[in-house]
């Protein structure tokens, strides 16, 4: 790229009110997995694997690993990584397999949806594939029930390519100014009938299925096939500015407003300081890094043994713990623990490396 | 959209004055606590599935 050229994006970048903070998306490197790096036989479920994206599916018997992988391109250390371990050669109607990132209203408001002034999207990503030919991006409306799609080809086996995409505005219905779905950003992978028999929708347009997925290929055709990504930006107006670096840091507490893991694998990692509400039952109080973006969901693994108790220098096992009085800030758990006396302090840790106390205020 | 939570158990949790205050519930096979809270996923879920009446959440003990 020349440099004239360059000072004509960062020149398109500014008029666009985007020199700064301009990637919507969180955790475009993939440097975040707070879950875990490694999947296995993800199937027909929606779940997300690495930090703010989701994997989903529907009426599909394929199966992948989805992990956090080495990328192994130039100033990008991580990719998301698709690899088939049981396939489907034979789709039915509503098979289908996505990535997806969600987005809040009120991070949208830029983008001047549903007005005269709707802004131009742009959407950049470095992906490979052992899977060539065409694949489908689909920007989709949450609150106004409107999508359109682009489709981008990957041309070369196994090779980093990077894509970009523009979608027009869309001067039909506002996004929500609030902490709700608006905005949904999909890779489809695999798209059955329902999804791919009309025609590709690239105008926006109130949703038709049969018009989201036109062409895509099927990724889980063979158990030869992988997919990966990395270096994903989504910025207002028609031009891909250089991927947005942002520290590990930064990216962390960005993705702690949607999920939180208090308890990581640490064995022997504290949980929390405690005070006895009677002779054992125990409560203590977690507060988050960052203000979450709506009262999470409380979820802890149990198992023999998984955590531990200690208070005046005893302690007792347990195997799991609960919940109560959440908030967006923090909240109180609660255990039975070991035979002391009301008020008396004491603190819990994990005591197994599968102990994890986790937060989920995702979208 | 297009969630597609499988939720087999919920059931209310009730605070010391005896009010609900959210629901354990499993979801996708694991135990959950749920606030009752419009904005959380796991909950609109609920919420939706109990209007399809394919679920019901059970009084809290």
């Amino acid at each position: 790229m020349t440099k004239a050229r360059q000072l004509a994006d960062l020149g398109n970048a500014y008029d666009d009110g985007a020199l700064s903070n301009r990637n919507m998306i969180i955790n475009g490197a993939m440097q975040v997995a707070q879950r875990g790096t490694s999947f296995t036989g993800v199937t027909s479920t929606n779940a997300y694997h690495i930090d703010r994206f989701e994997t989903g599916s529907g009426d599909s018997s394929s199966q992948f690993t989805v992990s956090q992988a080495t990328a192994g391109l130039n100033g990008f250390a991580n990719s998301l990584k698709f690899d088939c371990t049981t396939a489907q050669s034979s789709l039915g109607a509503d098979s289908r397999v996505f990535l997806q990132q969600k987005f809040e209203g009120q991070n949208l408001q830029r983008l001047k949806k549903g007005t005269s002034d709707a802004e131009k999207i742009t959407v950049s990503f470095y992906v490979k594939s052992t899977k060539t030919g065409t694949y489908i991006v689909e920007l989709y409306d949450n609150d106004n029930n409107r999508q359109i799609s682009q489709a981008y080809t990957i041309s070369s086996s196994d090779t980093w390519e990077q894509k970009i995409l523009t979608f027009d505005g869309d001067t039909t219905g506002s996004f929500n100014n609030d902490n709700a779905l608006s905005l949904s950003l999909y890779w489809h992978l695999v798209a059955g009938s329902r999804y791919s028999s009309g025609t590709l929708s690239t105008s926006w347009t109130s949703t038709t299925d049969a018009n989201r997925a036109v062409g895509q290929v099927n990724l889980a055709d063979s158990t030869s096939n992988n997919w990966e990504i990395t270096g994903v930006q989504l910025e207002v107006g028609d031009t891909a500015t250089p991927f947005e670096h942002r520290s590990y840091g930064d990216e962390l507490a960005r993705c702690q407003r949607y999920f939180y893991r208090h308890g990581d694998f640490y064995y022997r990692k504290t949980i929390a300081q405690s005070f006895r509400t009677s002779s054992s039952d125990v409560e203590g109080v977690v507060t988050f890094p960052n203000t979450m973006r709506t009262v999470p969901t409380f979820i802890a693994t149990s198992g023999t043994n998984y955590y531990r108790d200690y208070c005046l220098g005893s302690g007792t096992n347990l195997s799991t713990v609960g919940a109560h009085n959440i908030y967006v800030n923090n909240a109180v758990l609660q255990w039975t623990g070991h035979p002391r006396s009301a008020g008396q302090a004491g603190y819990m840790r994990a005591n197994n490396a599968g102990a994890t106390v986790d937060f989920d205020a995702e979208l | 959209m297009e969630n597609n939570m499988n939720i087999t158990s919920a059931q209310y949790n009730a605070d010391m004055d005896g009010n609900n205050s959210g629901i354990k519930a499993t979801i996708d096979g694991q135990e959950m606590f749920v606030p009752l809270d419009l904005a959380n996923r796991h909950y609109a879920e609920i919420l939706k599935q109990v209007e399809a009446g394919t679920l019901t959440i059970a009084d809290a003990e």
